[in-house]
């Protein structure tokens, strides 16, 4: 074995190139298995076909519908979700494990489940709901009910990374802005939003994207129908049952949605806060 | 993939339940030839029936009936949604007797060359309008659906619970005493358009919805201490039949007989019943 030495030198070279090819079909088999059924999806009808049957109003109601609700769930989770995400990033409290799986738990729960519980706490004869319909509100059944939904399953996808984006802020920086007297909402929306901006935006469009596909818990407490609850996850559901195409051209829509959404929101914009929070960031 | 998947489940727990009786009836014969000579056991057979799940009680009981005066033959019922079992009989899973929830998946099989026989309808399924327990929207008759503000739940028009629902609503409007938009007004309290019947039940259920319509056999025991039951007149509602047949290759043909003649019976029609189905048009009670 003596005077082996170059060889030696290079076999973790030669283990770090079986490494590299495995992993690299490891990555293809990966990526392929992601893509191939959205790719199955978008061949299924021509681009043309899919546009003739855009125009039906189940495809049209649902995508306002879904539009209006997503959109309401997601400016809702930052709303709710900003300040939570905000006191679990910078303070330390008792019960505080108990209050992050709180926040957690809607991403593990079954969406079924989750819309069985919001039944039994906001439907009419829940224990929040009773006293809502004293006001003479009602939840379950209207399109409130489907943005309800769809806030409960989407509002850890926008805290998860906003509360990440703001722990990352140099805490050395708020030392500073308070040894210049900034209060600390001055501190907040003038130093630790802009540069946790690209992981609020990540937070925006995970939440949005979440909202946008939410099926179980909006078709368990808010039910289905056409221009009321019926969003785009549900109108696919059903189509199946009866018309493919529509299915097909309602999932096709749902995808390059997110698809738009999720790469928008994540490269362009996020990308752009970054540079300006960089540019304007009060210690760089 | 789906539909064998599914069968893992019941078939799994029809194969457990012989096992457990394979068990017993070998204990039983260790028990009678240890002292004596051998007896001559009777010949052994199973029966396997494909049902749709909506027949769990009912079949589960003829089938012990049946066994009670077949010594040896073991019926095996194995409960799942119509078409699950016909795709599972598509694939060549054996099954002795099929009886479906509706036409349409009967005719699939059947259409595959799949039966001995045709199929004959044992039983059909009637709608009722149920209402929480409370009555939250104070339903006294069936004109009170066309109550404005009123929170009716039915199945989506794709389902066939759904398109039964509008068929009902429909017959009803036909009596000119419920006012001329009754039909109109009715839909237009429809506030969802559930999946299944078990979701249009559960609405009901938890209070959420004022009313709903579903078939009779779903108010099982369980459920009727939540619900309250509105029947609908003969002259309105409708029949969803159940078919049944005898699968091609039935390797227990003359038992498979035996149990559709059965159902077919007098007494299969009393066991139905107790369960809530309706003797199809034209049988003799």
């Amino acid at each position: 074995m003596s005077g082996d030495a170059p060889p030696r030198a290079r076999r973790p070279r030669r283990g770090g190139w079986a490494a590299r090819v495995l992993a690299a079909a490891a990555i293809a088999i990966g990526l392929g298995f992601l893509a191939l059924p959205f790719v199955a999806l978008l061949s299924h009808a021509s681009p043309a076909q899919l546009l003739a049957r855009l125009g039906e109003p189940v495809v049209l109601d649902a995508l306002r519908l879904s539009l209006l609700a997503s959109g309401g769930a997601t400016v809702l989770a930052v709303a709710l979700g900003l300040p939570l995400a905000w006191v679990l990033a910078t303070r330390e409290f008792p019960g505080k494990p108990v209050v992050e799986v709180l926040v957690d738990l809607p991403m593990v729960l079954p969406p079924t489940v989750a819309g069985l519980a919001l039944l039994m706490a906001f439907g009419r004869a829940g224990l929040a709901g009773r006293a809502l319909s004293a006001f003479g509100v009602s939840l379950p059944f209207t399109t409130a009910g489907v943005i309800v939904a769809q806030l409960f399953m989407a509002l850890p996808f926008f805290v998860g990374p906003a509360r990440a984006g703001i722990a990352s802020v140099d805490r050395r920086l708020l030392d500073a802005a308070a040894t210049l007297r900034a209060s600390e909402s001055f501190t907040f929306f003038r130093v630790v939003l802009p540069l946790a901006a690209p992981s609020l935006v990540a937070g925006v469009a995970m939440s949005g994207a979440r909202a946008l596909g939410e099926f179980g818990a909006t078709i368990t407490f808010a039910g289905n129908l056409p221009g009321t609850t019926q969003t785009m996850p549900l109108a696919v559901y059903l189509a199946m049952q009866s018309d493919l195409d529509v299915a097909v051209v309602l999932s096709v829509l749902l995808l390059v949605m997110a698809f738009g959404l999720l790469l928008g929101l994540r490269s362009a914009p996020a990308g752009w806060f970054w540079n300006r929070a960089r540019a304007q960031g009060p210690a760089r | 993939m789906h539909a064998r998947g599914g069968s893992g489940g019941p078939a799994a727990v029809a194969a457990g339940v012989t096992a457990g009786r394979a068990a017993l009836a070998a204990l039983f014969a260790a028990v009678l030839v240890l002292p004596g000579p051998v007896r001559a056991a009777p010949k052994h057979a199973t029966l396997e029936v494909f049902a749709a799940a909506s027949l769990t009680e009912a079949f589960t009981e003829l089938g012990k009936t049946l066994q009670a005066r077949r010594p040896g033959l073991t019926v095996r019922i194995n409960l799942a949604g119509s078409q699950q079992l016909a795709a599972q009989i598509e694939q060549g899973a054996r099954a002795d007797v099929f009886a479906s929830a509706d036409r349409r998946w009967m005719s699939e099989v059947a259409g595959r060359g799949l039966l001995a026989g045709g199929p004959r309808t044992f039983a059909v399924n009637r709608l009722v309008v149920v209402l929480p327990a409370g009555n939250p929207g104070g339903i006294r008759s069936l004109q009170d659906l066309a109550k404005p503000g009123l929170k009716l739940v039915v199945g989506a028009p794709a389902v066939p619970v759904g398109q039964y629902a509008r068929e009902v609503i429909a017959n009803l409007a036909r009596d000119p005493s419920r006012g001329e938009d009754f039909e109109r007004r009715v839909l237009g309290n429809v506030v969802s358009e559930e999946e299944n019947v078990k979701s249009v039940l559960a609405k009901v259920r938890l209070g959420e919805a004022d009313a709903g319509i579903v078939y009779r056999t779903d108010v099982t025991p369980a459920v009727a201490a939540d619900v309250r039951v509105l029947e609908l007149p003969d002259s309105a509602n409708v029949a969803a039949p159940y078919p049944i047949a005898i699968v091609k290759g039935s390797r227990s043909p003359e038992a498979a007989r035996a149990f559709v003649d059965l159902v077919l019976s007098p007494e299969g029609r009393r066991v139905l019943g107790q369960f809530g189905f309706s003797a199809p048009r034209g049988a003799t009670p």
